[in-house]
């Protein structure tokens, strides 16, 4: 009898445990608790934030929830892509049953998450030939495209459902026979900073700094080489001098790095005046994303959506390279990706962020062939004074380009996901700055150049401009056709009816006569 | 199924009262959890779900107004806007000689502005994410230049039909994907002399389609109120 008690007082024991755990997996804030609730393995554009169920499930099943949550975080993106398939396409209530079968108003028809054995390389699952639900049209009315499958829309250089911006037939047309260089390469060049009069520090200003910054924990001497760095930076020269960056509220210091770009209520302690002066500053030796976005709040915007901040974004700690499911150096295995992991020390080099802050930790082929391209040797010339500024090309140019926001001020993107799959969306921001269109898309569809980061010659050869170009001529031709055919028409009209006036007036001539 | 051993017996019972004594728990403990860490029940949603994209209650046959009276209504703002815009922008830009110009790829070239046509589908496109609108509209045509535009339903193509062969409005009533639509339909026609041109010479134009000359129904502008 004994025994049975035991055995139930164990066996009771034991549930009681698991049922904690799941309850507690269930309610904590993201954490590596929450791993046993994941029903699969997550795709690669979102493992990171696996554990942060919060930032697509409602608590309620909610299945509109989810789709808002895709688009709060890649509806810019498809927006400014000019998405050609977007959800508003297909409201019309004549696609009621082509709908039925394929809800293209809704992201997670295509793009469902945790089912990896149905997932295909870009994400999606889906079979590859959905694009014949609609345009089974194409084959007929295009007589170029009659002999294709529909499992190859997509192939390189050809169709993308979202992003066609460089793939649309007049785009290709216009770009017919160009050649593979440029001759002016088109590049932006960084925004060269206004700083306001009489702010800027020097480092023996600095170094003047005896004991405490007042009122403040701050160390009591400060590193001569820290404070050299830091003068040759625009920093120095814009006046944001130590407590600028490093003096933070108290509230901030204990939400350590927990919450997303956003900054508007960070008091700057610099100023010193208003609300400021009545919280209280302490002293931090690391600085965090949020006091970074005080002055670059849109590049930090672009970080957190990005794969190298998106943890942070979704309040779980930084990245780091170990938890990558690329080939990654295993001495950078536990560097914290924050914006310190590639402009770091206190010359915040931008040169080394471009390059070697990536090789620090990226170590998959196409990183690692890097060096022995012909980008890599312009940005070496550039950098030793061999060339033109703005001539060297380096990760950062392709992947985190510089452009111009509504308002033509230059910024660095750091959401690389604009400028990686499918990598048809980098034509127009980048390859055509200094490559022409045949040329771009013949190396963005050579999956060896591509592992080769570029470092040769394309073997593959893109008919898109041709077919386009084929496409343009044929309908001049048969435009021209027809203008000729109606000119026709409108002679033979015009004679008949000046030789029916012709006859009409012999008629009442001859009648005048007689 | 015979159990024969005390032991399976024992097994059994352990793992028919384990599920349901686990379902039980799991779920106790995490609304107690949920209580704790949120204070409030887990299965309530602690912010409510965005109403914006709630469908709109159809906005006619309320207060007396009838579904054709609305849709002419609409329809009346619809092709004034249009008109101005073709009338008194683009015609004006165009005679003279302004350096900004109509162009059908106006996103991506300089000192271009839509087409007429794009701006009526824009407006369209608004409307349709305006879920206070309660109502939609296309431009359709039996020969459209994108082929997205040809009539998708059988009340269309009728529609077209109609509209082509008659030159009045037509009215009618659908079903589509299990609702009920009032559906009215107003004759598109060639009124600029730019808008006949551009389609009669246009790259997409198929060969047996008409030539198009001032006055005739190119096609129709398609209103659809869902029905209660």
């Amino acid at each position: 009898m004994s025994r049975t008690i035991q055995q139930w007082s164990l066996f009771l024991a034991v549930n009681f445990g698991l049922a904690c755990w799941l309850g507690y997996a269930l309610n904590s804030p993201a954490s590596s608790v929450k791993t046993i609730l994941l029903p699969g393995k997550t795709t690669h554009g979102h493992y990171q934030i696996e554990l942060d169920c919060s930032a697509c499930h409602a608590e309620d099943g909610n299945r509109e929830f989810m789709e808002n949550a895709c688009i709060n975080c890649h509806g810019e993106d498809l927006k400014q892509a000019r998405d050609t398939h977007p959800a508003k396409k297909f409201s019309d209530p004549v696609h009621a049953e082509t709908l039925a079968v394929l809800d293209a108003t809704k992201c997670v028809t295509c793009h469902q998450e945790h089912v990896d054995h149905r997932t295909l390389d870009m994400g999606l699952t889906m079979p590859a030939d959905y694009c014949y639900q609609c345009h089974q049209e194409t084959l007929k009315s295009r007589p170029s495209h009659a002999n294709y499958a529909f499992d190859s829309c997509a192939n390189a250089g050809c169709h993308n459902y979202h992003d066609n911006n460089a793939l649309y037939e007049r785009f290709l047309f216009r770009h017919y026979d160009e050649p593979d260089y440029r001759e002016k390469i088109k590049t932006l060049k960084r925004e060269v900073v206004e700083f306001r009069e009489g702010v800027s520090l020097t480092a023996d200003q600095a170094n003047g700094v005896e004991g405490r910054l007042e009122g403040t924990d701050s160390p009591a001497t400060f590193d001569a080489q820290i404070v050299d760095d830091w003068a040759t930076t625009a920093h120095a020269l814009a006046g944001v001098n130590c407590s600028g960056c490093h003096l933070v509220s108290l509230h901030e210091e204990s939400s350590d790095q927990s919450t997303t770009g956003s900054s508007a209520d960070r008091t700057k302690p610099s100023d010193g005046d208003g609300d400021g002066a009545e919280q209280q500053l302490v002293w931090s030796d690391t600085v965090s994303h949020q006091v970074c976005a005080t002055c670059h709040g849109t590049q930090v915007q672009g970080f957190v959506k990005g794969r190298h901040g998106m943890r942070l974004g979704s309040n779980l700690p930084a990245m780091t390279p170990s938890q990558a499911r690329l080939d990654m150096h295993s001495v950078a295995g536990h560097e914290k990706l924050d914006c310190s992991a590639c402009h770091s020390g206190h010359r915040f080099d931008t040169q080394y962020a471009a390059v070697d802050a990536c090789l620090k930790c990226h170590a998959d082929s196409h990183s690692v062939a890097f060096k022995s391209t012909s980008h890599f040797a312009l940005f070496e010339a550039e950098t030793s004074g061999k060339a033109e500024a703005g001539t060297g090309v380096t990760c950062a140019t392709c992947h985190m380009p510089r452009l111009e926001d509504e308002d033509d001020n230059v910024f660095v993107q750091h959401n690389q996901n604009n400028n990686l799959r499918p990598n048809e969306k980098m034509i127009r921001e980048v390859c055509l700055d200094c490559h022409g269109m045949q040329f771009s898309l013949n190396a963005l569809a050579d999956p060896q150049l591509i592992e080769q980061c570029f470092g040769g010659e394309s073997e593959v050869y893109v008919e898109s401009i041709d077919m386009a170009k084929a496409w343009f001529d044929l309908k001049e031709k048969q435009k021209q056709e027809r203008n000729r055919k109606r000119a026709e028409a409108r002679a033979a009209k015009q004679a008949a009816e000046e030789a029916a006036k012709k006859v009409a007036a012999e008629q009442s001539f001859s009648l005048e006569t007689h | 199924m015979k159990l024969t051993t005390k032991n399976e017996q024992l097994i059994a019972r352990t793992t028919g009262f384990g599920i349901t004594s686990y379902v039980l728990c799991t779920t106790l403990f995490a609304t107690l959890i949920g209580v704790a860490v949120n204070g409030s029940v887990a299965t309530e949603p602690t912010a409510p779900a965005e109403p914006a994209t709630k469908p709109a209650a159809p906005v006619a046959a309320e207060g007396g107004v009838s579904y054709k009276a609305f849709t002419d209504a609409v329809h009346a703002v619809m092709m004034a806007d249009r008109t101005v815009y073709a009338k008194k922008v683009v015609t004006r830009l165009k005679k003279q000689d302004a350096p900004v110009t109509p162009s059908e790829y106006w996103e991506d070239e300089e000192h271009t502005i839509p087409l007429p046509a794009q701006m009526f589908r824009m407006g369209a496109g608004l409307v349709d994410e305006n879920p206070a609108a309660g109502f939609k509209y296309g431009l359709k045509s039996s020969w459209p230049l994108n082929e997205q535009n040809t009539p998708g339903s059988e009340v269309e193509k009728q529609a077209l039909k109609h509209m082509e062969t008659t030159g009045e409005n037509f009215y009618g009533e659908e079903t589509l994907g299990g609702k009920k639509y009032f559906v009215a339909a107003y004759p598109d026609r060639a009124v600029a002399e730019a808008c006949w041109v551009c389609h009669n010479e246009h790259s997409n134009r198929k060969d047996e389609y008409p030539e198009f000359k001032k006055g005739d129904v190119m096609g129709g502008v398609i209103v659809r109120v869902p029905m209660k």
